[in-house]
């Protein structure tokens, strides 16, 4: 890269401070983008990166602060003075239409002709103009929901580009990618760099900012606390900064014997919500002082497995048994009764009430018991007890038991769903994407928790995509492939190739 | 009996009847399903029927001007649309206790207001109705033609609405817009589409056809206002909308299946048949919810219907 430094910034946002209720999510930020650089946005969970962000792209109002793009003064109160200025940004969430076709995605919002009629074929002319350009390719009639979550990113990319960005923000675009869909991504970023755009990357993986960044700008607490050139810096110094104390993982594991069978399932097959096989007669069983990885692209089953297991979806056919007891398919309250501790991998959809208290979430499933109750009515105190207990004991950071779920963050979310669980010292921990989208504090924690629960003698399903935590915490490896088991391996005989090979759905 | 039942003019008064029957239902529906693709349940939709009802009776008769009581029932329509609006778009409040509360202020406002005006007359006063126009030539045409080429304007128009409203919604940028607001408002948001102006207008032009479609009932159907002139027709609508799966050709041809069991309804009575009106009533319930059960899992019910939109609301 050339001294990216000499020229002058496309964008200046200047002491920009943004306060939420009683959160500064960013306090006098001074924040530049070059032209033709990555940057990326580095910061563990609630650092306030996505509302910089959102700032820029004028979905959020600052308090304070001024903004320049190309060197000219941007009052930006809604996206679209935002767009207009060539900035586009790629929501961690996607805002595709999932019912509409890539093209009607993609052209929405923008008139090519007074007209007011839709002209599909100059649009589609100029999508597939703009697809060889960048060797983005997608069908352009295709409906969002038949699509992978890559190629929805690609609709994302693509949207942006039709609108002639010069700025492009993308807000954790790897979180929900599998491995070969990030060497692609990167691939087009690079690209389109050298189209001539601007990049800001925001991300907490501090591998993909080494991988890809020109520069990478540090938030903490909603302020910069550091600015580095990716040459000068490694990875420890990067987590350093973030976290403010050293924490890159080094996980001790203690080498136990697994026991019994706790979990034994049997010709298990399973369909999805478009009424398709998604679970092909799969075959497991998880010991006692066991952790079993299932490693694998999301979307080979892995969802409906684990919904299956936590008793919210029905079988087609096969049997699952829970320390040799039957667990009746399709029912939540078996799968609790024979002690199954469930952590979904949508902790907001299923996971957790976010309307609801803190407290009110830690008991949703143990509200029944006699232990809360006094005379048929809630007993209070014990309530109050048992959550200050698990507030203290996790470490969630809220603002007492009372608070609405929705006013914590993500790494707090998954503490919540994780002390609600675990408390009942259950026999089976059914764990899926335990850490997607949380920092590396956050994902440190939940490790050792999750070792913890092995030593103290539970079984574990650990279903997840990152190939790094699989490593670190399984004794068994297993991939799922279209529904399908394609491997079992101990840990110490595993290689990342083998495995890789395997998510990739070549056998041998 | 069965001889009565499939003479031609039997047939062609039916058919006539149906198409009558069902143009209120036509334009009401296709009012609510313009509210419902961007995102907006409007259940003032019997309040606003009513009122628009009653507007146009009283306009009309105040002015002597048949097609200003439309344009006054179009009015009212979008006034209370507009306060719809500012409710559940701009307030975000629940969709379903606006529009409830909508319907019960209508229902009591265009009551006080026929009071204030007609006082309690014995005979309720009467407006010179529109009368049929007929189509030259094509009334010619056997059968269908006295039946379908001669009819209220009103009917004419909520005939030529459905092909446009149906083009207007899949075929440009403003229909491409709509059903974006209300599948996903972010979406829309993100892309520089201003989601409450949109949904706005969209309130605010289908309460203009929902009220329109309550015109009907008082100036060309019957001639006078009555408190239950609207008979459900509103919520009929909705069942319409649910049946037609939120499109407009589809929704229409509930509308219509809807007025040929009303016409048949009368004709049957008047040959003596006694079926309960309320049997008749039940019909497009039933009908929707046969359709719903076998639909029910392609649905497409918008998204982001019944769902406020709001910037800085931390979602997801
Ligand atoms: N719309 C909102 N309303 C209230 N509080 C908000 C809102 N958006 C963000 N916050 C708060 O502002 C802080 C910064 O949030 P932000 O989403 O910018 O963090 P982030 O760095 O993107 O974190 P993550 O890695 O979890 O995405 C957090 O404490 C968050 O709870
Ligand atoms: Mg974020």
């Amino acid at each position: 890269m050339v001294t990216v430094t000499a020229n002058q910034p496309v964008v200046e946002m200047q002491s920009i401070t943004k306060q939420f209720l009683d959160v500064v999510a960013n306090r006098n930020i001074n924040f530049n983008l070059f032209p033709k650089e990555i940057c990326a946005l580095l910061g563990e969970n609630g650092a306030g990166k996505t509302t910089l962000m959102n700032i820029l792209f004028g979905y959020y109002t600052c308090d304070k602060g001024e903004i320049f793009i190309k060197g000219k003064k941007a009052e930006l109160s809604s996206p679209r003075d935002a767009i207009c200025r060539g900035v586009g940004m790629i929501h961690q969430h996607f805002t595709l239409v999932p019912s509409q076709s890539v093209l009607e995605n993609i052209i929405i919002g923008t008139e090519m002709r007074k007209s007011g009629f839709l002209d599909l074929k100059a649009a589609k002319d100029k999508l597939l103009h703009l697809q060889e350009r960048f060797g983005l390719h997608i069908d352009p009639e295709a409906r969002i929901w038949t699509l992978a979550i890559g190629e929805q990113q690609r609709v994302e990319i693509l949207k942006a580009l039709y609108r002639d960005v010069e700025i492009l923000i993308m807000d954790e675009p790897t979180a929900v990618l599998a491995p070969s869909e990030i060497s692609d991504l990167f691939r087009t970023l690079k690209s389109l760099v050298q189209e001539g755009k601007s990049i800001v990357f925001i991300t907490h993986k501090l591998k993909e900012v080494i991988a890809i960044a020109d520069r990478i700008v540090v938030l903490r607490r909603g302020e910069v606390v550091a600015e580095r050139r990716t040459g000068d810096t490694n990875l420890r110094e990067l987590a350093n900064l973030m976290v403010g104390r050293d924490v890159l993982e080094r996980i001790s594991r203690k080498k136990i014997p697994p026991g019994e069978p706790v979990l034994e399932i049997h010709n298990l097959a399973v369909s999805n919500d478009k009424g398709l096989e998604a679970v092909k007669d799969i075959k497991l069983v998880v010991r006692k002082n066991e952790i079993l990885g299932i490693a694998g692209v999301s979307g080979n089953g892995q969802r409906e497995l684990a919904e299956t297991l936590f008793g919210i979806r029905e079988p087609q056919k096969g049997t699952i048994k829970i320390n040799g007891i039957t667990l009746h398919s399709g029912s939540p309250v078996s799968a609790i009764k024979l002690g199954m501790a469930r952590i979904p991998e949508d902790r907001i959809e299923t996971g957790l009430m976010m309307d609801l208290s803190v407290e009110e979430n830690l008991i949703l499933e143990t509200h029944v018991s006699p232990d809360f109750h006094k005379r048929g009515l809630l007993n209070f105190n014990k309530i109050h007890q048992f959550s200050n207990e698990l507030i203290e004991g996790y470490g969630i950071m809220t603002s007492g038991r009372d608070a609405v779920t929705r006013s914590l963050s993500g790494g707090n979310l998954q503490k919540v769903i994780l002390a609600r669980e675990l408390s009942g010292k259950p026999t089976l921990i059914v764990a899926s994407q335990p850490t997607r989208g949380l920092d590396v504090g956050a994902m440190e924690y939940i490790h050792q928790r999750i070792l913890q629960e092995k030593e103290r003698g539970a079984a574990i399903i650990l279903i997840s995509e990152d190939l790094d935590e699989i490593f670190i915490l399984s004794d068994r490896i297993v991939v799922m492939y279209e529904g399908q088991i394609m491997g079992d391996v101990q840990l110490e005989e595993a290689s990342r190739e083998q495995i890789g090979l395997w998510i990739s759905g070549v056998k041998k | 009996m069965i001889g009565e039942i499939l003479n031609t003019a039997f047939i062609t008064g039916l058919i006539g009847a149906a198409m009558r029957m069902a143009t209120p239902i036509i334009f009401a529906t296709l009012g609510e399903i313009i509210n419902e693709r961007a995102g907006i349940l409007n259940l003032g939709i019997e309040g606003i029927m009513l009122m628009g009802a009653m507007t146009g009776f009283l306009v009309s008769i105040t002015t002597g001007l048949l097609w200003i009581g439309v344009l006054a029932a179009a009015l009212v329509g979008m006034i209370l649309s507009l306060l719809m609006a500012f409710l559940t778009v701009y307030l975000g409040l629940s969709q379903h206790v606006s529009g409830l509360g909508i319907t019960l202020f209508s229902t009591g406002l265009a009551m006080f207001i026929y009071r204030i005006h007609f006082g309690s007359p014995l005979v309720p006063p009467i407006v010179e109705p529109f009368t049929q126009v007929t189509i030259p030539l094509l009334s010619k045409i056997p059968v269908i033609g006295p039946s379908l080429f001669d009819q209220y304007a009103l009917t004419y128009i909520a005939v030529l609405l459905i092909p446009i409203i149906s083009i207007i919604l899949y075929k440009t940028h403003i229909g491409l817009k709509i059903r974006t607001v209300g599948e996903n408002p972010l979406a829309a948001d993100n892309v520089g589409v201003n989601v409450y102006l949109t949904r706005t207008l969209c309130l605010v032009t289908g309460g203009a056809l929902i009220g329109i479609g309550g015109s009907f009932l008082t100036l060309d159907h019957q001639n006078m206002f009555l408190i239950d002139v609207i008979g459900g027709r509103g919520w009929v609508s909705i069942a319409m909308v649910i049946f037609g799966n939120w499109d407009p050709l589809k929704g229409a041809l509930g509308a219509f299946i809807f007025g040929f069991l009303d016409g048949l309804q009368l004709r049957l009575q008047g040959l003596g048949i006694k079926v309960p009106f309320d049997i008749f009533l039940m019909i497009p319930y039933l009908m929707t919810i046969i359709a719903l059960v076998g639909v029910s899992r392609k649905a497409a019910v918008p998204a982001c219907l019944l769902k406020p939109y709001r910037r800085e609301e931390k979602g997801v």
